[in-house]
């Protein structure tokens, strides 16, 4: 097996892994899918733009948590605002985290919230090194000469796309 | 009529995807959203199917683009953001008789804080994250108007 082959198949699997793990989810497909030719470092750019504003979120949350009288309608913003952007880029467990990290926010328990951040630091470090881990491979691959196999999901949405323009208009159709 | 960026003394020019859509009948949107990789993500989606695309970091920036005689067909707008929220921003939008179709994107899962936003004058409220499956009935709804 030359290296190409393999670094492709070790890139097919470790992505596959994030997904059966529950790291990511269909979102980041239909991201990898956006990439192309002339936006060929989408992902990474949405990527990078996530680490910076997650640790950003992370760091204000500590230090709310760390006041003599916390603010939990801020927390509960600040949780609010990692989980928008953890669902938009299909960091699903850490999705998950935030959706119950709120609900000690709404119930203003202290405790509760104080063990959700660490839980919430826990997740994102991993989707972090997970995800720079996903890029390295493909760094490789690309220096081996090989490409970056597309992502396939389930179904293809690109056919849904054209039967409405089919069905809806027929002008915009090429022909 | 002047419609979407050129409408505006904005120097961005969203790029018109190669696509079938836009060849023919490009369909203007606006993106509103303080968090700048949602900007970027849903820009590109909307763009993936032929939109042509501006964006506004708050919701007093998307009134100001409609003030200065910009027109969208679409708006999708968050609900939280500083300076001018995403209900506040609704409301504004439709007190100058906006006519685009306004679409809230939030995280909020809360059946009464989305029933307060799709008050302020939505026509639809989606939860994050905005995914292709959910933009091309829209898409369908255009086309048929």
């Amino acid at each position: 097996m030359d290296a190409v082959t393999r670094l492709h198949r070790q890139l097919v699997d470790y992505s596959n892994s994030l997904f059966q793990e529950g790291i990511l989810d269909n979102q980041f497909g239909h991201l990898q899918q956006l990439q192309d030719e002339s936006n060929p470092d989408f992902v990474a750019e949405v990527v990078n733009l996530y680490f910076k504003d997650s640790e950003r979120l992370l760091n204000e949350i500590t230090v709310a948590l760390d006041q003599q009288n916390v603010d939990f309608t801020k927390v509960g913003g600040h949780v609010h605002q990692l989980k928008g952007s953890s669902s938009s880029i299909g960091a699903q467990r850490v999705n998950n985290v935030c959706t119950a990290f709120r609900s000690f926010c709404e119930e203003r328990n202290i405790e509760g919230c104080q063990q959700y951040l660490q839980h919430l630091k826990q997740e994102y470090y991993l989707v972090k090194n997970k995800l720079q881990t996903l890029f390295q491979l493909q760094q490789q691959l690309l220096s081996a000469g090989g490409s970056i196999p597309a992502y396939e999901m389930s179904y293809s949405i690109l056919p849904l796309i054209y039967l409405t323009l089919l069905q809806n208009d027929h002008n915009a159709l090429p022909h | 009529m002047m419609i979407g960026a050129e409408g505006a003394s904005s120097s961005k020019k969203a790029r018109i995807s190669e696509n079938p859509v836009s060849k023919n009948r490009p369909y203007f949107a606006l993106v509103v959203d303080d968090d700048p990789m949602i900007r970027r993500i849903h820009s590109m989606i909307l763009k993936s199917v032929g939109f042509k695309v501006e964006v506004a970091e708050n919701g007093k920036e998307a009134v100001d683009l409609f003030r200065t005689g910009a027109k969208f067909h679409i708006v999708f707008i968050d609900m939280e953001m500083p300076v001018m929220d995403g209900i506040e921003a609704t409301k504004a939008m439709r007190a100058m008789k906006v006519e685009s179709k306004i679409v809230g994107v939030t995280s909020r899962n809360s059946e009464t804080e989305r029933e307060v936003f799709m008050q302020a004058g939505l026509d639809l409220c989606y939860t994050k994250p905005l995914t292709m499956a959910k933009i091309v009935p829209l898409l369908e709804e255009l086309q048929k108007n």
